[in-house]
């Protein structure tokens, strides 16, 4: 019975697609920054269940690990980007990216 | 099908549906609470992988604590509602490069592995931690400066910067203060030494009382 429980790679690559999608359009469809930052945190996610899905296929534990660390970049990347997020609406009283053109040439 | 595939199809249902609203959703909070659905399916998703303590770490960290930040940021920022404030006008565009990375995702998936199965063994987390410790202790340390350089940047960047303006306000009034305060600096010193006299005084007359009872 235990022998038995398999799961096909696919379905879990499907679903990371998926999620990886729906990250890209949010990345490139929504102007407001905490929504893309939360596009990024899909993007991400779908990144780590390839990482789980292939530890757990190739029967390596090095891609776990990995996707600690990936998540652990996750957080440092949320709480930095929050932090402008939150400095760029006190200076402009926006948070709309494509208002948002102090670097732009 | 085998029942771990079942419950991973029931998982990853709704774990696309979260996702998908995640970015479509004309609410901010919506969208938040929505992307709770989507990691926590995640996290439901490496259970069945056997993958429980990245579960538990996805649960803590991604919905208890990520969450909760992206959540306070839109509380502290202005919040619109609506599709024409929140998305851009390269809507369509975007929908359009997003399929095209599902279908080119999905094509490659089925292609490379298409009849690949996993076997699932169930990972113990001490496993986890002497991977972790034996292979790969130098990004482990690394990752540790990396957040210590993310929380003071953190608190750098959100930090009002107050400090530089309030000294020259003060000073004016506290050289009014000491111009017209120079009478009300006597009695201060006179106060202090008044209750400072008694209680030498006190503890002086105190060992002397024993003494003479003695």
């Amino acid at each position: 019975m235990i022998a038995e429980a398999t799961i096909r790679l696919p379905f879990v690559l499907f679903f990371s697609a998926v999620l990886f999608a729906a990250g890209v359009y949010g990345v490139l469809a929504r102007r407001n920054a905490v929504l893309v930052l939360m596009s990024i945190e899909l993007m991400l996610n779908a990144v780590n269940l390839n990482l789980v899905a292939f530890a757990a296929r190739l029967g390596d534990l090095a891609g776990q690990v990995f996707a600690l660390f990936v998540i652990t970049v996750a957080a440092a990347e949320v709480g930095i980007g929050l932090a402008i997020v939150i400095l760029i609406y006190r200076n402009r009283e926006t948070i709309n990216v494509d208002e948002v053109n102090l670097l732009k040439w | 099908m085998t029942a771990q595939e079942v419950a991973f199809v029931a998982v990853a249902l709704v774990g696309t549906v979260g996702a998908l609203r995640v970015v479509t959703s004309r609410n901010v909070v919506h969208a938040a609470l929505y992307l709770v659905v989507a990691l926590a399916m995640v996290a439901g998703v490496y259970v069945l992988l056997a993958a429980e303590f990245l579960a538990w770490v996805q649960v803590l960290i991604y919905v208890g604590a990520i969450v909760v930040l992206l959540l306070f940021s839109l509380m502290l920022t202005k919040a619109p509602i609506g599709r024409e404030t929140l998305d851009n006008q390269q809507r369509g565009l975007a929908a359009v490069v997003g399929a095209g990375v599902l279908a080119g995702l999905a094509f490659l998936a089925q292609d490379a592995f298409g009849g690949v199965r996993i076997a699932l063994r169930p990972v113990r987390t001490a496993q986890v931690g002497a991977s972790i410790f034996r292979d790969f202790v130098m990004p482990f340390e690394v990752v540790s400066v990396l957040l210590l350089a993310a929380l003071v940047g953190a608190i750098v960047l959100a930090r009002k910067d107050e400090v530089p303006s309030p000294p020259p306000e003060r000073r004016v009034p506290l050289f009014g203060r000491r111009e017209g305060g120079a009478p009300p600096e006597a009695p201060v010193p006179t106060a202090v030494g008044g209750r400072g006299a008694p209680a030498p005084s006190d503890q002086g007359s105190a060992p002397s009382g024993g003494g003479e009872a003695r």
